[in-house]
């Protein structure tokens, strides 16, 4: 097991302070402690389950069970595929094909350069811009799988830029 | 002179058309033509179809609103509508089909008031019902309830004022109310509307619901991937404690109620008020049994009363002018109005709020504009992932919960989805069944293992290698599901299933006999064929192919090859000489 970082620990033990170590809390901690640190593996978990006088497994119980959580960190950008009704009838199975091909990863996966995470999501709400696809804050609307290539070069861009 | 009043749709889909630059450029604009207006962000105004969607209200005039504002159509609105008074382009009109047969109760403050300021709200009779209601005793607001004959609006239609009722008559020291904001139905958004464009209402109508069955804590369970809700609600609950609307002894009535934020993390099962319960107390979002029901054992083992967004949002305006008003809208059965999301293959996409008792044909044709582009209308499916399609011979149904119920169907949280011919009915029940799959909690057998070879069965049907005794086999797993589930998800999780292979019974046979999908939807099922006859050799689909299935030089009848091709449909799209055809 990988050790964690003394300034992480630290941080998780204020974290699960703050919310009187009530293990009631124990979403509201995971929810700070994956904005703070980017995801939840079980080091983390260990951390917190000590904290809020909890078994492990109760911890890592709850991680796993909602789709929010991850125990691995994500890429520089999240690509999600909107699968909800409005953007599968305009066919997002389309633009999610073409983004597992060209990505060379299935959902939930990371590129191996960790600048890509691709993931679907149910509804952003912007039905009328069907099919969907949202990176970060920005909302992609009416993709069409030919602009799929166009969109990751767009943010291979950006990936560089930030280097 | 009062100034102007321009109202910019700022929910999450008008942000992510960018409703944000037009604001910019008006203000920028107006100010810079020293033009005296107010700038008011709103929320949703339900024209999902026409985003950006702006109203402006001229001094001593009726509002107008514009759809499609883009940077042209603004400078065109503020140039001649605002500066010479002209008509423009882009006004949606008032009486036309899109809000004629509308009517608003939920939705009656989205799009009009700015979310972030509780004078607003005010302004428009905000908070005037609690303070009607902490004058009557607690009994008498809840057979107010009662008698308006409301019903939770989240799907499974319970009347709401005995859901308050058996609150009340549970003796304990610690009572909760809940508001379930854990909208999780693909395609269906309204709950995140109203908390997006109207949060006063809803909290308004937890402290009516705490005064009436004896609470003095809430709970907001609400989905962490509505950040910008989150972030209103937030404001709102500030502004309502400022101004003494919760806290201690609440407008001198010796009534004490505040409201906490709960957060889901990502699963629809957490819908069922069981597992929001638990999930609520840090634990897997997995429902139990019921009795006891949350009104008798609920949060922390206290009684809770859980009710859906839309439904609070009715209260206040039920308070304030009367449970005879509401309970003459809508049938004999389900009162007042539903807001429904209206999305799929129709041309005016939106969110909208009609009475009770509209038909699925008035909702579609009328007011949804009906179908986009030239192809028939195939069915509507309503319900989300509980619900069924319904085909065209149930278009003259009266909406209610009965009726849907009755054709199959169910009310659900309100997703309304258009499906055309091009829509594979095989497809759109898989579809939702992986939905249900991919939520079910895995508590019960039923639902964790049955929905899993159903589906199976369905993916052999879409991949042409099912027979006909697969059918009833289909048949009996779904209704053992039904039966045997624990708890809402499982229980409804073969209805799309029942209800396609009921009213589309034809279409699952073709799949079956003729391995044959008329939507061309099921890729195990087509093959895109050049005709010679009619290919050029122009090579645009042996350039726009992603796989390079495609072969044949320039001037030459080009080939595809059917192992290599991943139907992705481009090279049938980009060819001019139609000379790409589906077998």
């Amino acid at each position: 097991m990988a050790t964690l970082s003394e300034n992480s620990r630290k941080f998780l033990v204020e974290l699960c302070k703050k919310y009187r170590n009530d293990e009631h809390e124990l979403i509201n901690v995971l929810h700070e402690a994956q904005d703070e640190l980017g995801y939840l593996p079980v080091e983390v978990q260990h951390v917190i389950a000590g904290e809020l006088n909890i078994p492990d497994a109760r911890v890592y119980g709850v991680v796993t069970f909602y789709s929010f959580f991850t125990m691995v960190p994500k890429g520089k950008f999240d690509i999600s595929i909107c699968m909800g009704t409005a953007c599968y009838v305009k066919g997002s199975e389309l633009i999610l094909d073409e983004f597992k091909r060209r990505l060379k990863v299935k959902v939930g996966g990371t590129t191996e350069d960790g600048i890509f995470t691709l993931s679907t999501l149910r509804c952003v709400g912007a039905c009328s811009l069907a099919p969907v696809v949202s990176i970060g804050s920005k909302v992609f609307g009416n993709v069409t799988p030919l602009q799929v290539k166009k969109i990751i070069d767009e943010y291979v861009e950006k990936a560089e830029e930030l280097h | 002179m009062e100034n102007t009043i321009i109202k910019f749709a700022m929910g999450t889909c008008g942000i992510a058309s960018g409703t944000q630059d037009i604001l910019n450029l008006f203000d920028k604009e107006l100010s810079r033509l020293n033009y005296p207006a107010q700038l008011v962000k709103t929320g949703c105004m339900g024209h999902c179809y026409a985003e950006p969607t702006i109203s402006i209200t001229l001094p001593g005039r009726e509002p107008v609103y514009f759809g499609n504002v883009n940077e042209e159509r603004a400078r065109d609105i503020i140039d001649h509508f605002l500066l010479k008074g002209d008509k423009t382009e882009g006004i949606i009109p008032p009486e036309g089909d899109f809000s004629k047969k509308q009517f608003k109760i939920a939705l009656k403050n989205c799009g009009e008031i700015d979310p972030e300021n509780i004078q607003e709200y005010i302004d428009r009779e905000g908070y005037k019902a609690l303070m009607k209601c902490v004058t009557m005793k607690p009994e008498k607001v809840i057979s107010e309830m009662k008698a308006s004959g409301l019903r939770g609006r989240g799907g499974g239609g319970y009347p709401t004022g005995l859901k308050w009722e058996n609150t009340r008559k549970s003796k304990s020291d610690v009572k909760y109310v809940v508001c379930n904001a854990d909208e999780g139905d693909p395609g269906a958004f309204m709950d995140r509307s109203v908390l997006e464009g109207d949060p006063h209402s809803v909290i308004e109508a937890m402290i009516i619901c705490g005064y009436s069955i004896g609470a003095n804590k809430g709970l907001v369970y609400i989905r962490a991937e509505y950040p910008l809700a989150i972030s209103r609600l937030k404001t709102a609950l500030h502004q309502a404690r400022e101004q003494g609307f919760l806290g201690e002894n609440i407008l001198n009535s010796r009534f004490s109620f505040d409201i906490e934020i709960r957060y889901g993390a990502g699963a629809f099962v957490c819908g069922e008020e069981t597992a929001l319960i638990h999930s609520m107390e840090g634990m897997r979002g997995e429902p139990t049994f019921k009795p006891p029901y949350p009104s008798v054992k609920g949060y922390m083992g206290k009684p809770t009363c859980v009710n859906n967004v839309e439904t609070l949002a009715n209260i206040p305006a039920i308070i304030r002018n009367g449970s005879e008003w509401f309970a003459s809208i809508g049938t004999a059965t389900s009162k007042g109005t539903k807001v429904f999301a209206l999305a799929g293959k129709i041309k005016r996409t939106g969110l909208i709020e009609v009475p009770m008792g509209t038909t699925l044909r008035e909702i579609i044709f009328e007011i949804g504009g009906g179908i986009k582009g030239i192809k028939k209308f195939k069915a509507v499916q309503t319900g989300g992932p509980s619900g069924g399609c319904l085909s065209e011979k149930y278009l003259d149904t009266p909406i209610d919960y009965e009726h849907l119920l009755e054709a199959g169907s169910m009310m659900g949280s309100g997703g309304m989805i258009v499906l055309d011919e091009d829509d594979c009915m095989v497809s759109m029940a898989k579809f939702y069944l992986e939905f249900s799959i991919d939520e079910s909690c895995g508590k019960c057998a039923p639902c964790r293992i049955g929905n899993k070879r159903l589906y199976e069965m369905l993916e052999r049907i879409t991949d042409g290698k099912a027979n006909m005794s697969d059918l009833q086999k289909i048949k009996d797993l779904s209704v053992v599901i039904k039966d045997t589930s624990l708890c809402g998800l499982g229980q409804t999780s073969p209805n799309p299933v029942l209800s396609t292979l009921n009213q589309f019974h034809d279409e699952y046979v073709a799949h079956i006999d003729e391995h044959f999908c008329h939507a061309h939807q099921c890729k195990e099922l087509i093959h895109y064929v050049i005709v010679a006859d009619k290919c050029t050799g122009c090579t645009v689909c042996f350039r726009n192919c992603p796989v390079e299935a495609i072969y044949g030089d320039k001037g030459e009848v080009h080939t595809i090859l059917d192992n290599q091709c991943i139907k992705c449909g481009i090279c049938f799209s980009k060819c001019k000489f139609n000379a790409i055809i589906i077998n």
